[in-house]
């Protein structure tokens, strides 16, 4: 039988994934769960905005955090992008957009402690790796024509001034407001490590079973990202900007002395520290990888592809609820609804959330991710048949889906799901600090037992095996010759 | 400028020869019209000589060479940023100089087109693009004029009113014209390319349009 290419890779990625279930950790472990996700639609129906005045500071501390971070890691981000032609700077950037931002979140809490500045450069480290590189693939598409005409003589920058950066602005302009929107979500999960942002206070909800006024924090976050385009003015974006460093709050002064101490003692490996020679240190790298890197690239691999998988399916069953060949209009507004709060919602909230609910096991990473995921791809998928003009005599209904719509947009909708198959697995390692066994389980553990040595190793790894995914996701991608525009 | 001397030039596409080699001097105060055939390879040959002068020419390319998104004023202004430092010309692109301003829009007046001003190219008609292009080149004000078809885009009026400007402002120019009269009219010189080669070189004043058609 003839199976066109992407049949083929879309097979083999439901057979692994399949095989994935078999010995994966799915179960619903809570006594009751359908009480309890019964208890936090009802929260959610009833918010109570009132009951604490932590949270407009929350809203604002998250905010501040987004702006920083994102405009100091658009700046780095630009400059990279200038140099983005040399190959270690490639692997620089690479490297650090690898680490996700809540891992270098607790790296900086070791030394920086609880200071804005952890906050700040966990979400600019990884952003100027991300800018680096749209940056200089949105420069390397501007038409060279008009610098070729210049007058010799003229300088570097007015050439690069008058030649590159008009033509791309508008992309530039468009990328980075979009990356804003990535960055509150960033911010929003980086209080579930202890930083003043939203999950900190939703955190603290939770646990407490307040689910009213967690109800309320996901609500005002969902209208703060939706009305965006309202409040990111250009005219107003200086303002945010001189503005938002002083809406950080003071944290906890930084004590130079730890600072010194991560860098000579801490993250040094233990046989070394102490003195025990080169075999002790084999022992001691065997252990780390068999007892902890091990398990863990393992557990990370298999729920990244079944959530990679479930993601698809997701996309594949949302896409017609908002697609303009079916349904009325309530329904593709429900559609809309729906889809813009999966895709809001920053999957560690999510998967947070499901986990209080149901127990722990990859069930509730397994949803989140596919929720968020399939929340974007859906909603890019769905724009895109609404541009497709079908012939007056073409099927409708499930015929019309399956013969007219997904034929003509599988390619693109692969596309996307390769392009976010390294950001689920950073999202999946990341998710281990919920409980759930991936690398990021093992990571939080080693910093709890202040073993930050074991710790940066296996940070270390994780960013190896995104950077092995991403090289593979672009190899298939170019392979089906399949292309795509970034998304976060 | 003491007029130039090109010898051996030559160009290629897919390993096919498509021009050349070529060899002729252009004095200075010569007004040469490149005519023949489209794809003869009129275009190839005005790029050769700007590569060869190492860009010290007002071109006016086929293509235009426009940065869309920038306004009239920042496209003609372009032809200068080799004469003012950095930061001028980066203070430029925010907030122009009253006398740069000046001196842009009389030059906009002349191809009249002034009330373009502020608009960015890309929202222009091609025979507006085409006069951006042209004061752009007019403003860069090098001694040699190399334009390729510059007025394909306009109608007869405006035609005669650039290639008088032209004629004025540059003492030495070699222009692509596909328009046999113009030619007569502007040039000195014609030369012809036929399949690559030169197939005429003459004074103007020895030819009529008879001469030329055969080359098309």
């Amino acid at each position: 039988m003839y199976l066109s290419p992407t049949a083929r890779i879309s097979l083999l990625f439901l057979a692994i994934a399949v095989a994935g279930l078999f010995v994966a950790d799915i179960a619903i472990t809570a006594s009751n769960p359908w009480r309890d996700l019964g208890r936090f639609f009802l929260g959610v129906a009833t918010p109570d905005f009132f009951s604490t005045e932590g949270l407009a500071t929350a809203l604002l501390r998250t905010v501040a955090f987004a702006f920083v971070g994102v405009a100091l890691g658009s700046a780095c981000g630009f400059l990279l992008s200038l140099v983005y032609r040399f190959y270690p700077v490639r692997i620089f950037c690479a490297f650090i957009r690898a680490i996700h931002e809540l891992f270098w979140a607790l790296i900086f809490l070791q030394f920086f402690g609880f200071h804005p500045l952890t906050g700040v450069l966990a979400i600019a480290i990884p952003y100027s790796g991300i800018f680096a590189k749209v940056y200089s693939e949105i420069l390397e598409e501007a038409d060279p024509g008009p610098g070729r005409l210049l007058p010799p003589g003229t300088g570097v920058i007015s050439a690069f001034l008058y030649t590159r950066i008009p033509d791309c602005w508008v992309q530039l302009r468009t990328y980075t407001a979009y990356r804003l929107e990535c960055g509150l979500r960033s911010s929003a999960i980086l209080g579930f490590v202890g930083l003043p942002t939203l999950g900190f206070y939703l955190e603290t909800s939770f646990s407490q079973g307040l689910y009213s006024e967690a109800g309320a924090m996901l609500i005002l976050f969902y209208v703060l990202i939706a009305t965006i385009p309202i409040w990111v003015r250009p005219r107003l974006l200086p303002v945010y900007m001189v503005g938002a460093p002083f809406f950080l709050g003071d944290g906890m002064p930084i004590i130079w002395g730890n600072v010194e101490r991560f860098f000579t003692q801490d993250i040094v490996p233990a046989p070394l520290r102490d003195g025990e020679g080169l075999a002790s240190l084999g022992h001691w790298l065997h252990d780390l990888l068999v007892n902890e890197a091990l398990p863990g690239i393992w557990n990370t691999v298999v729920l990244t592809q079944i959530a990679l998988v479930a993601t698809g399916i997701l996309t594949l069953l949302a896409f017609p609820l908002i697609s303009n060949h079916f349904g009325g209009p309530i329904r593709r507004t429900g559609g809309h609804v729906f889809l813009v709060i999966a895709r809001s919602t920053p999957e560690y909230i999510l998967a947070y959330i499901l986990l209080q609910l149901w127990g722990p096991s990859m069930l509730p990473a397994v949803v989140a991710l596919a929720l968020h995921n399939g929340g974007i791809i859906g909603h890019l998928i769905g724009r895109q048949t609404n541009t497709l003009q079908l012939r007056p005599d073409a099927p409708s209904g499930f015929n019309r889906y399956s013969w007219e719509l997904v034929p003509r947009v599988y390619r693109s909708f692969l596309a996307f799901l390769f392009y976010r198959w390294e950001i689920i697995m950073r999202e999946t390692a990341i998710l281990g600090i919920l409980g759930i066994y991936t690398l990021g389980f093992y990571v939080d553990s080693a910093i709890q037992q202040i073993r930050f040595d074991r710790a940066m190793v296996l940070i270390l790894i994780t960013a190896l095996l995104n950077i092995g995914i991403d090289v593979l996701g672009r190899y298939i991608r170019r392979k089906l010759a399949l292309q795509t525009m970034p998304t976060c | 400028m003491a007029g130039f001397q090109f010898s051996g030039l030559t160009a290629s596409f897919g390993g096919e020869r498509v021009l050349g080699p070529l060899t002729f001097g252009v004095e200075e105060g010569e007004r040469i019209a490149l005519v023949g055939r489209s794809g003869a390879g009129k275009s190839t040959l005005i790029k050769l000589i700007h590569e060869r002068v190492d860009g010290h020419a007002s071109l006016v390319p086929q293509d235009l060479g426009l940065v869309n998104a920038l306004p009239v004023f920042h496209n003609v202004f372009i032809g200068q940023l080799d004469r003012h430092p950095t930061w001028y010309n980066s203070l430029t692109l925010i907030r122009p100089f009253r006398k740069d301003r000046d001196a842009v829009r009389s030059l906009l007046r002349e191809l009249s087109m002034e009330e373009k001003f502020w608009i960015p190219t890309a929202s222009l008609s091609g025979g507006q693009r085409q006069r951006v292009a042209i004061a752009r080149a007019l403003y860069r004000n090098a001694d040699l004029l190399l334009a390729d078809e510059p007025i394909s885009a306009l109608d007869g009026p405006m035609a005669n009113l650039i290639m008088e400007a032209l004629q004025q402002r540059f003492t030495t120019s070699v222009v692509a014209l596909h328009d046999v009269d113009m030619a007569l009219s502007f040039a000195t010189r014609i030369i012809g390319i036929q399949d690559g080669q030169i197939a005429l070189d003459e004074p103007s004043s020895r030819l009529t349009a008879a001469d030329i058609t055969p080359l098309y």
